[in-house]
């Protein structure tokens, strides 16, 4: 017979103010193989604790059934407890007496009586928990850090210092990012370069940090502690030893394409390097449009290099490498604007979005930071700026604010009236968002010192009218629909995660939302966790934010992963499926459910009337094995069984509900 | 005694597994923020809906259950990523069963609930606690004791 | 302007949402709208200050003004809403409300061979028949 201790919390007045908890232990002392039944205002305190602990030692409890609040809020609070009086910390359970039932009924018999059935069910399952024990396992000391824009320097850099390798893979030829490309930064006015290139160097020069630039993720496998994962260098046909970085080669190349680093704004070779400060600063050919590899002809460039460093034979090398952690970085792309027809993008030059606004005042930028009109290349007089182009717009972009477009807009309206005094701006706005340390101040400022026009409404309409753009806007505030001239129309379009942001949380097993951007774990206390261990967040790619809160989260996403890298092991969850070999017929239909390929089939030898008979069975690889019980659910004989939750624990648990 | 006044005094008896991670937590927020509902259903835990077997559905038939709710994360949001694919297939074959044998469809139900719908979660238990209570008490597959 | 909470949830503002089936609240005032419709320059009050009206429950005075008349039910609002909200249905409800309460039907469908003859565009004509008619 068991000897089950039943431990009734009041949480205060939570559950005591609508459960008679009296009736309830009177009831649970008749339940079978309850020995004990007590109580305690609030049994996750310490005097609570103490009583579980020394009831376990008194009584010679060898189950626990404590009936609080929602096991996913105690449970490990109460198997520690246990643990600590010597009882294996699998053979508690939780009724969950307070979310489940005194806070969602009024009725005080109604809801004594459910109470009486959770802890029965409870005392049901216990009496058929087995003891169970976690395997310990080794934690690799490395971190791979994917993206290498502000997020993935900062989490980069952090991680490294304190001693832990860290691997930086970026798509793109170099690192940098987003904010390589922006100007200047709100509400400081300080040059986005200036702050961002120092580190880009100290991360290229950093002891501990190994860059991968032009790499992608081709495969992740493994779990917490021990991913591993397969990344795919791409041919840059450079060999980096030899290259000085001289520029002579993309000097002489002759293929001209748009370059993505300027937003098409201008042209780069097919041998480039995106941007002069680019770390590496060593060029890459774009083999999609290199003479060479279209028409084999050319190779100007491996004639002229002095190093001898151009290499056409060059191949994708992949490379596979064992990580304790990663910390994802993605970034984010701007929404197309292929349904905003009545913007005219696309069908105008002078019609821009916010991110070729910023190249064309960027003094490294296509213009070398003279803001002129696409069209002509002359000064733009009056600019006229849309907020919300795609953000709050559910029928057509995305129903979720972008968050930085009003103080970037306030932004480039400051910065156009300084370039050109005479200029006048106008921004169309619906809302403008100023949640932040000096974004008001600086929002006003766009207004009251350099004279922006803030006009309340959105604009219906822009077209071309000779070399002007002709702008069909209201002000809601006066109620006066207006039309305006302007030289320059520029877009606050929305942020969306990178586009195959999703395909990359299929392969890392971490979560995308509606709108594609990976989910925290908790949106209040987990922000820069992933559902899934050992993966955190950083960066637009979780949510649109700004700078200085991506350096925070980045942050706190290195600072969780050095917590994680800084242990030598690891506890393994024990609650994972078990082979009763004796049942399984190999039919091996759990091996298509699983998940994570934590089943294998192997053969075993036994004697059968003397003779030696080899047969099939299914093998579980506790490492991967994550507990979802799919196989114990697809096994026709009953012989696969998730612990902690085996088919006998369910079954007494229908039982005793419907009893 | 009418029939309506006896639907009326019946409480039906609500067995619902729910997934560990949206449904079970989902349940929790409910609580978390006083969304009341009837205290006819009583959940069990289980890791995943793809853990709930058939057999666990026609044993709580069996032991006089007037009708079960399996409840699991949203398809493609599962936390072991496929596991509700399995259920949703599983089960669909599993309500023709039970039709077959002649158990009204109302009382098998599979939901999705997020972690964060509590108030999805309240009323689906009102809602099927409503329906029961007007079907009545469920005879079929039910152990003679 | 006084504003109450009768007012503010006036059976007249249930009777246009019914008919129009349309959920006024849903606007957040971008005055895409008004800037995008075509005959704004003729209206008294300007598409989006009709929805505005219409959440504050002031339906009177969106009954009493020229707008829901000028309104070409062209369905361009419609087409730029970012929040859904098709204003042109809640327009054709506006007229509804007052046709059915006063004279009925101003199109008739044995006016159409003249009208058309005159050369009306056929379009205008179905526009027509959606504002005219209850």
């Amino acid at each position: 017979m068991r000897r089950i201790g039943v431990f009734v919390c009041w949480c205060g007045t939570n559950i005591g103010a609508t459960v008679d908890l009296e009736t309830v232990m009177e009831k649970a002392r008749q339940m079978p193989g309850v020995v004990f039944a007590g109580d305690n205002k609030y049994m996750c305190s310490e005097i609570g604790q103490t009583l579980i602990r020394d009831t376990i030692v008194q009584e010679r409890l060898d189950r626990v059934v404590v009936a609080s609040c929602s096991p996913r809020m105690h449970e490990l609070t109460f198997r520690k407890t246990a643990a600590a009086a010597g009882l294996n910390p699998y053979l508690v359970e939780i009724a969950n007496i307070r979310e489940h039932c005194s806070w969602v009924h009024k009725d005080k018999a109604e809801a004594t009586q459910k109470a009486i059935s959770l802890v029965r069910t409870a005392v049901a399952k216990a009496a058929r928990n087995k003891p169970l024990q976690a395997d310990q396992f080794a934690v690799t000391h490395r971190a791979l850090v994917i993206g290498a824009g502000i997020a993935g320097i900062q989490a980069a850099l952090d991680i490294g210092e304190t001693g832990f390798e860290v691997d930086l893979v970026e798509r793109t030829p170099s690192i940098g990012g987003r904010m390589a490309q922006l100007d200047k930064t709100f509400p400081t006015l300080d040059c986005s370069a200036c702050i961002l290139t120092p580190k880009m160097v100290d991360v290229a020069v950093h002891p501990k940090i190994n860059l991968y630039t032009y790499s992608e993720i081709e495969a992740v496998e493994g779990y917490v502690g021990n991913f591993e994962v397969t990344l795919r260098q791409k041919a840059r046909s450079i060999d980096k030893e030899k290259c000085t970085g001289c520029g002579i080669c993309y000097e002489k190349c002759p293929s001209k394409v748009d370059g993505e680093f300027e937003e098409g704004m201008s042209k780069r070779k097919a041998i480039y390097v995106p941007f002069p400060q680019a770390v590496p600063n060593v060029p890459v050919i774009d083999r999609e449009n290199c003479r060479w590899f279209t028409k084999e002809k050319c190779g100007v460039c491996k004639k002229v290099c002095p190093a001898d460093a151009v290499d056409f034979e060059q191949s994708d090398q992949l490379i596979k490498q064992k990580y304790g952690a990663i910390v994802v970085a993605t970034g984010f792309d701007l929404v197309d604007l292929d349904e905003f027809g009545e913007f005219g993008y696309g069908k105008h030059p002078d019609i821009i979005t916010s991110m070729e606004f910023e190249r064309l005042v960027n003094a490294s930028g296509p213009t070398g930071g003279k803001l002129l009109r696409p069209s002509n290349q002359e000064p733009p007089r009056n600019v006229v700026f849309i907020h919300c182009v795609g953000s709050r717009d559910k029928s057509r972009g995305k129903p979720y604010c972008s968050k930085i477009c009003c103080m970037y807009t306030a932004k480039h309206a400051i910065l156009l009236k300084e370039k050109y005094p005479k200029s006048q701006a106008y921004v169309f706005y619906i809302d403008v968002r100023t949640a932040g340390k000096e974004f008001e101040e600086f929002h006003r400022r766009a207004v009251e010192e350099y004279g922006a026009a803030y006009l309340r409404g959105i604009v219906g309409k822009v077209f071309p009218s000779g070399d002007k753009l002709l702008v069909n806007g209201v002000d809601t505030l006066s109620n006066q629909t207006v039309e305006l001239e302007a030289d320059l129309v520029v877009l606050a379009t929305a942020i969306t995660p990178r586009r195959d942001a999703a395909a990359l949380g299929r392969m890392l097993g971490i979560g995308t939302d509606g709108h594609n951007y990976f989910v925290e774990a908790h949106p209040k206390l987990r922000p820069v966790e992933s559902h899934t261990a050992g993966i955190f967040l950083a960066g637009t790619c979780q949510g649109p934010r700004d700078i200085p809160e991506t350096v925070a989260q980045a942050g706190g996403a290195a600072a969780k992963a050095i917590a994680l890298l800084s242990k030598e092991t690891l506890l393994s969850d024990p609650c994972v499926s078990n082979v009763n070999e004796s049942l399984c017929t190999g039919c091996l239909a759990c091996l298509p459910v699983c998940p994570y390929k934590a089943i294998s089939e192997k053969t075993i030898t036994e004697k059968v009337h003397g003779q030696e008979r080899r047969r099939l069975v299914a093998e579980i690889n506790n490492a991967l094995c994550q507990g979802c019980g799919a196989c114990s659910t697809a096994c026709r004989p009953g012989a696969m069984n998730l612990l902690g939750f085996t088919n006998e624990q369910l079954l007494a648990e229908v039982d005793a509900i419907c009893l | 005694m009418s029939v309506v006044e006896e639907h009326h005094l019946f409480e039906p008896m609500i067995v619902a597994f729910c997934c560990n991670w949206c449904s079970y937590a989902g349940a929790d927020l409910a609580g978390t923020g006083r969304m009341s509902y009837p205290a006819n259903v009583r959940i069990v835990r289980v890791p995943c809906s793809s853990r709930v077997s058939p057999n666990f559905i026609l044993r709580a038939f069996q032991r006089g259950a007037d009708a079960v709710v399996v409840a699991g994360c949203h398809p493609g949001d599962c936390h072991y990523v496929s596991g509700n694919y399995h259920a949703r297939r599983r089960f669909s074959a599993l309500r023709r069963f039970l039709e077959f044998v002649g158990i009204e469809t109302e009382r098998f139900e599979i939901h999705w609930i997020s972690a964060s719908e509590g108030n999805k979660f309240a009323a689906i238990m009102k809602d099927v606690t409503d329906k029961i209570r007007v079907l009545g008490p469920n005879r079929k597959l039910r152990d003679v004791r | 302007m006084k504003i109450t909470t009768a007012q503010l949830n006036g059976e007249l503002k249930a009777e246009i949402a019914q008919i129009s089936g349309e959920h006024v609240a849903d606007c957040y005032q971008c005055g895409k709208c008004s800037a995008a419709c075509p005959v704004n320059e003729y209206m008294d009050i300007l598409p989006h200050q009709v929805l505005r009206l219409l959440q504050l429950g002031m339906t009177e005075k969106v009954l009493e003004s020229k707008t829901i008349w000028v309104c070409a039910a062209c369905f361009t609002c419609a087409g730029r809403c970012p929040r859904d909200v098709d204003l042109a249905v809640v327009m054709e409800a506006l007229r509804a409300v007052l046709l059915r309460k006063r004279e009925g039907s101003r199109l008739k469908g044995e006016e159409m061979p003249a009208l058309l003859r005159k050369g009306m565009p056929e379009q205008g004509i179905v526009s027509g028949f959606r504002k005219y008619t209850k």
